[in-house]
């Protein structure tokens, strides 16, 4: 559409191009190739070992685990503040938008930190959980707990300018036809709106897996029972099993890659990108 | 917004579930994100003035905040000029291979950052393929604040990139046509047209990847060593502090960064508004 016609031999385009192909294969292609060919260092043997370690099967249990609990966490949430955003009116909606934006800019680290201040031993309900013997920091609603944190926008806000642009006659219809609010929802809001749903769910999904500031700094990695994923693929890096390391990054890659070719599907569907972290 | 035009709301709206929804979200928001932050900003004060100066005056924390601050600038800096390029190579021209780039750009969102973090690492170490090469030439990436820079450059691209892609798209159908036909040149289009009208959009990519640069952990602490005074970023002496029990000190460290963080959002929001009405003004 935008191309230009003109089939001139134009050296500043050329060159223009060449500088942005090779920028983008040594920031972009660079990494992606040097996952797989480090993971693939000693051979397809070695490749799958590092994935039928306890260590590494633990690790993949409790990203999926914590994964499967913050979605529908953040899906609830997601879908609840784009009904109230999206289908009425009220003042200071604005900056109901921009609190529900809070986390990405936020440092992950941060996110992390905040739930050690409440939950900590030095923290708010430290002294209480000890007397009950529960467990929240360096341990799994600690991770929960921070990941729901650092993903909490992404549903919702792919889901809020979607809605919006729907409008609200169709479910203004079902209304006057007898439809209840749940039945509006389920029957004319989410499947009207499940492009949008899906792709927050996607990208949730990967930030949740992928996680790793935040989750570091609550999980106190206690190796084959509060490392993650990408907590494992640091314990490994540091104890120098570099294969290893890059065997089980290969798999949170292969995640981003399937991520990102939903994304791209889901955008020519006609969900548009947000600029997101 | 409202597909029916001026409605009555509150009860006598045709919708249910505005109450249930609205109570749900600002409850979840309280517990999810209040709650926390505000035990941040409490622990970050509780100390006193006295504890805050001491421990903003420390030559370590001075050190790392010059680091991450310094650096996610330069990187910024660097994201504005390649980002600027990558968004118009991709919208403005047609090329094989065009498309599979568009989707990679957003491979630093899609990423683990630690995976990005060693995979930075592997490539930039002084026995890493590009690492050799940048050691031989006497400017060693890895474990100095270059490596830092690299992979903050990484993480921002795609704020750069995806900011500007819409403000090329709507421009190029438009004004620069418009433009080359009255017979001015490309530089000229480029730097009387294009480069005034998606400025605002430059600047605000920029700060988006200054913000993230701040803020990124995961993808710098494998390739930057963390010496502390060198290589030692902020997000990183935050969990330092934490570890030795420090709570007030991490407390006022992570206050500063979102302070900072905040102006920038701020500042990219009245930006905005700005630009919109400077540009609402231009076509009137």
């Amino acid at each position: 559409m935008h191309a230009q016609k003109e089939f001139t031999f134009n050296g500043v385009r050329i060159a223009l191009l060449a500088v942005v192909v090779l920028f983008l294969l040594l920031f972009l292609v660079g990494p992606l190739v040097a996952v797989f060919s480090e993971a693939m260092r000693k051979g397809l043997g070695a490749y799958f070992a590092a994935f039928t370690d306890p260590a590494a099967r633990s690790a993949i249990w409790l990203t999926l685990s914590t994964t499967a609990v913050v979605i529908p966490l953040n899906l609830v949430f997601g879908v609840a503040a784009a009904w109230c955003i999206a289908k009425f009116r009220f003042p200071g909606k604005a900056l109901l938008i921009s609190l529900i934006d809070l986390p990405f800019a936020i440092s992950p680290v941060i996110a992390g930190l905040v739930f050690v201040l409440v939950f900590g031993r030095n923290g708010w309900l430290g002294p209480w959980l000890e007397q009950h013997d529960w467990k929240v920091i360096f341990a799994w609603p600690g991770i929960v707990l921070a990941t729901t944190f650092v993903t909490l926008p992404f549903i919702a806000r792919e889901l809020i300018p979607y809605m919006q642009e729907q409008g609200r006659d169709e479910e203004e219809a079902a209304r006057l036809m007898g439809a209840s609010g749940w039945q509006i929802l389920f029957r004319v809001t989410l499947p009207r709106a499940r492009l949008a749903l899906l792709y927050g769910i996607v990208l949730c999904n990967a930030r949740a897996m992928g996680e790793f500031g935040a989750v570091s700094v609550v999980s106190g990695h206690v190796r084959g029972q509060t490392d993650t994923l990408p907590l494992h693929v640091e314990v490994l890096y540091n104890e120098y099993q570099f294969s290893a390391a890059f065997a089980v990054a290969s798999l949170l890659t292969l995640l981003a890659l399937v991520t990102l070719g939903l994304k791209t599907w889901l955008e020519r569907s006609g969900v548009h990108a947000r600029v997101a972290p | 917004m409202t597909g029916g035009g001026a409605k009555p709301r509150r009860s006598r709206d045709v919708l249910p579930g505005f109450g249930l929804s609205m109570g749900y979200t600002l409850v979840y928001l309280g517990l999810i994100l209040f709650i926390p932050l505000s035990a941040l900003a409490l622990k970050a004060v509780g100390g006193g003035w006295h504890t805050l100066a001491a421990v903003l005056s420390s030559p370590r924390v001075l050190a790392s905040l010059r680091l991450t601050f310094g650096t996610a600038a330069i990187a910024a800096l660097v994201n504005a000029v390649f980002g600027f390029l990558t968004a118009w190579v991709l919208v403005r021209y047609r090329f094989p291979g065009r498309r599979i780039l568009d989707a990679i750009v957003d491979l630093p969102f899609a990423l683990p950052t630690a995976v990005s973090g060693i995979a930075l690492t592997a490539i930039f170490a002084p026995e890493g393929p590009l690492g050799q090469f940048m050691a031989s030439i006497g400017w060693p990436v890895a474990y100095t604040p270059t490596g830092v820079t690299v992979a903050m450059v990484f993480i921002g691209l795609p704020f750069v990139v995806r900011t500007l892609q819409p403000a090329f798209e709507e421009l190029a159908s438009e004004l620069g046509d418009a433009a080359s036909s009255l017979g001015a040149s490309p530089w000229q289009v480029m730097t009387r047209v294009v480069f005034p009208l998606t400025l605002p959009a430059l600047i605000t990519g920029f700060s988006l990847a200054l913000a993230r640069g701040i803020g990124e952990y995961g993808s710098i602490v494998f390739i930057s060593g963390n010496l502390p005074f060198k290589t030692e970023i902020t997000s990183l002496l935050i969990i330092t502090k934490l570890e030795e029990f420090d709570y007030t000190g991490a407390a006022v460290i992570a206050m500063v960064m979102l302070t900072a963080s905040f102006l920038l959002l701020l500042a990219i929001n009245l930006l905005q508004k700005h630009s919109l009405k400077w540009l609402a003004r231009k076509e009137a």
